[in-house]
């Protein structure tokens, strides 16, 4: 790739790509404003985006706020993530019919749609690039992820404001986008401006900005942007030091730390739907009501279920205690055996969207200080 | 005999897709356990395993378990499971016949390290239904007998009634190269054989535990009850191994069902060594 | 010349194994061998416990009746393993009936005379007793096993 140029976009002028890519038969799918929340779905233009939003976190706590700017990307993330497009929640897996005593099985799956992503976070691209690893980097593919994930464009946007409740820092996910895009932006408000920096991140997307027609930013609009982008990890108000949290939590399986931690967690698995990496999933198989055809379909699942660990006799995890430990030494510390690397990106949902606010961050600090405790 | 190389062992293109198989024969084992013998529809296809490897198999519009496989590795395409009708599934396979369709995903999972020495004695644990995974590893290890020194089964089963492939563990027994002992926890009338629990035939098996590969297949508690046994007499932990069972259902380490600590039973198992879990295996609800 | 075999035999019994040459001798005053044909009784609950057995080949069978009932069998016994602690501990009463199921031969250790030579030798005692509780361990962790029906319907 030649030098990589960067351009000017007026914020309306968002459009010109999506359309660029309605053309292409993509589907542009991005942040809108539903419920009193920020989720992801298919939007037609930049006015669909969450201009002039904000949203407001804590554990246990999310409020959408208004901004006094016109702001497109003016907040963190919200309870959706990019995973429901590429391992959809609910998914028929094949389709079997009986054909003259036999029966035949068809697979289904992906039906070919294509998306633009818009407004893709560092740490939203850390949890494509991990489930990436999962689903497509071991022994076994999973072909539908796959498919949809080749068909992907993604417009990253870099985070100016951390939230209350992001922590990508201390993973090392963010704030600034650094691989993984297609393009990305930086939105500049500042003295009565409004514009986005865009640089691109692989050939299609340099292609892209050329065909359009895009002025080239001036160093100095460059030079702004940077800044802006830049301060980002001088306002983090989380933090935690992960550094040997793999090998703490699996050589801590029987601390009494966890029936204290896990005391109010409801097995909601509210924390494992928002989370960007939980892969976990379970098949039904059902058929009709002649018994000549039956399908099975894939679901997201939770390891907070009894169900979840259910083998011939019983449940393994019982009890609320064993579920959560699975679950934070999975993020924390088995998924690095497992696939090379945590599985936590620092986006704070599970933090926020947990009913009771259970604060990831604040047990490892936890468990941090009773190890060093029993060190000394 | 040589055996297939695992990398060669993906025999379907999409492992999330079933390929069709139909009952050849199915034998009556005990009162709940019964023998499927199956094979391929398709011609064409063809289905090799390594001893200790399981199938996801599924009972049209009903569901899918994963089922060990329990025949000779050697013959491809003639595969058969034993299975306990435990649950809805099971119970619905129990209704199969000859001729009735299945559908079968697999080979999936780590085998037994046949091949792991030459000339050690080999002593195989069995407990209940666990006999079913190891009898591939015992057809393999027969048919290669003058590659092994001792060859030891030690199996255990709740009462007389309850002992699996009663006819082949009576030619087992009468091979003057294959020690054969049965146990059971409970006699009956007419009994003549060991009462007791299996782990009491282990102080007294005919085996060399410097030069031991034991193969342990049962109830976890019997496998822990096990090991413990036999480290007591001097088996090495590296040459114990074990065949654990979790929530399986996709076999492929996607789903995240069977995780055990970093371990998808799935695919880095179901055969680990003891050295490898003995940290886990003890500890509760992992 | 029959003591000096009675000797080697215990001695090459797993039970007594790496016993002291001066212990032996002294254990070996209070043997005797001993053969039963299958189906003969060894011993039956409640008679006096006099004497426990080293099995040198065949095999038996512990067992309880119960009225209506066949009779059940608690542990099968075999050669290199051991028959009988109720001589150890007083009123030296059988808690089961042992029978041959296969022709056994047997070395059969006088309880009261064991007793009285480990009352005079502490050490003897503490060398079998610590034999002994192996055993009973061992009998033990297989009954606690027994009793979980680890291949029951769950």
């Amino acid at each position: 790739m030649e030098k990589v140029k960067f351009y000017y976009l007026a914020p309306e002028e968002l459009n010109k790509i999506f359309d660029y890519f309605k053309a292409r038969g993509y589907k542009i799918a991005g942040p809108t404003v539903r419920d009193n929340a920020i989720v992801y779905d298919e939007i037609k233009s930049v006015n669909d985006l969450p201009l002039g939003w904000t949203d407001e976190q804590s554990p246990g706590s999310y409020r959408l706020k208004r901004r006094d700017d016109k702001a497109l990307f003016g907040y963190v993330v919200g309870p959706h993530s990019w995973k429901k497009f590429l391992f959809p929640p609910i998914l028929t897996l094949w389709e079997a019919k009986r054909e003259n005593g036999k029966f035949k099985i068809c697979e289904s799956g992906y039906d070919g749609e294509k998306f633009v992503f818009v407004g893709v976070r560092a740490c939203e691209i850390s949890a494509i690039l991990i489930q990436d690893k999962i689903f497509g980097g071991g022994q076994y593919a999973e072909p539908n992820y796959l498919k949809r994930r080749e068909n992907v464009f993604i417009i990253a946007v870099n985070c100016n404001d951390p939230g209350n409740n992001c922590f990508c820092l201390s993973t090392g996910t963010g704030p600034k986008v650094l691989t993984g895009y297609d393009l990305v932006l930086t939105e500049v408000i500042s003295e009565g401006k409004h514009y986005l920096i865009v640089e691109p991140g692989t050939e299609v997307g340099a292609e892209v900005l050329m065909s359009l027609d895009f002025r080239e930013a001036t160093p100095d609009e460059i030079e702004e942007a940077k800044k802006i982008s830049g301060e980002a990890i001088n306002k983090f108000k989380k933090e935690v030091d992960l550094d040997g949290v793999v090998e703490m939590l699996q050589s801590n399986y029987e601390n009494p730390l966890w029936e204290k931690i896990s005391e109010k967690c409801l097995t909601c698995a509210n924390c494992t739907m928002v989370c960007p990496t939980c892969f976990c999933n379970t098949v039904e198989d059902v058929t009709d009501l002649t018994g000549q055809s039956a399908k099975r379909i894939r679901k997201w699942d939770s390891c907070f279920t009894l169900e979840f660990s259910y083998i011939h006799g019983g449940s393994l995890r019982y009890s609320t205690m064993s579920r959560y430990r699975q679950w934070m030494i999975h993020k924390l510390s088995t998924w690095k055996n497992q696939f090379g690397m945590l599985g936590c990106v620092g986006c704070g949902r599970c933090i926020t969207w947990c009913p009771v606010g259970i604060d990831i961050v604040e047990n490892v600090k936890l468990f941090r200080s009773d190890v060093l405790k029993f060190k000394t | 005999m040589e055996l297939v190389e695992k990398e060669l062992l993906t025999t379907i293109q999409n492992p999330m897709l079933p390929l069709t198989f139909q009952v050849r024969s199915r034998r009556q084992e005990t009162k709940d356990t019964f023998t499927l013998e199956i094979e391929p529809v398709e011609s064409g296809v063809e289905f090799k395993f390594l001893p200790g490897q399981f199938n996801m198999v599924y009972v049209f519009g009903v569901g899918e378990v994963p089922i060990s496989i329990s025949s000779d590795p050697n013959r491809w395409n003639r595969i058969a499971h034993t299975i306990r009708m435990v649950g809805v599934v099971t119970k619905a396979m129990g209704k199969l016949k000859k001729g009735d369709l299945l559908g079968i995903r697999g080979p999936f999972g780590s085998s037994w390290p046949i091949d792991r020495c030459s000339e050690c004695d080999i002593v195989i644990v069995a407990g209940g239904i666990g006999l079913a995974p190891l009898r591939p590893a015992i057809y393999h290890i027969l048919s290669n007998r003058e590659k092994y020194n001792r060859v030891v089964l030690l199996y255990g089963a709740r009462t007389p009634d309850d002992i699996l492939y009663k006819n082949e563990i009576e030619k087992w027994r009468s091979r003057f190269d294959f020690e054969v002992y049965v146990t059971v926890d409970r006699g009956t009338t007419g009994w003549k054989g060991n009462v007791g629990v299996v782990t009491t035939l282990i102080p007294r098996a005919p085996f060399n535990p410097e030069n031991t590969v034991a193969f342990v297949c049962g109830p976890e508690i019997m496998m822990r009850f096990t090991s413990l046994e036999l480290l007591k007499r001097g088996v090495k932990e590296h040459n114990i191994f074990l065949s654990m069972e979790r929530n399986m259902k996709c076999g492929i380490g996607l789903c995240g069902h069977c995780q055990f600590g970093p371990a998808f039973i799935c695919k880095d198992g179901p055969v680990f060594s003891y050295s490898q879990i003995k940290d886990l295996i003890f500890k509760r609800e992992i | 010349m029959e003591f000096e075999t009675l000797e080697k035999l215990l001695r090459e019994h797993p039970f007594f194994r790496d016993l002291k040459e001066e212990y032996l001798s002294l254990i070996v005053g209070c043997a005797r061998n001993v053969f039963y044909k299958p189906g003969e009784f060894i011993f039956r609950e409640g008679e006096q416990a006099n004497e426990f057995y080293i099995i040198r080949d065949g095999k038996i069978s512990l067992e309880v009746s119960a009225p209506g009932k066949k009779p059940i069998v608690i542990q099968t016994l075999e050669s290199g393993e051991v028959l009988g602690w109720s001589w150890i501990t007083p009123p030296y009463y059988w808690h089961f009936d042992a029978r041959a199921i296969e022709p056994t031969k047997a070395i059969a250790l006088d309880g009261r005379c064991l007793r009285n030579k480990c009352e005079e030798d502490h050490s003897l005692g503490y060398e079998l007793l610590k034999r002994f509780i192996t055993i009973v361990e061992q009998r033990l962790q297989a009954t606690r096993i027994q009793l979980l029906d680890l291949y029951g319907a769950g």
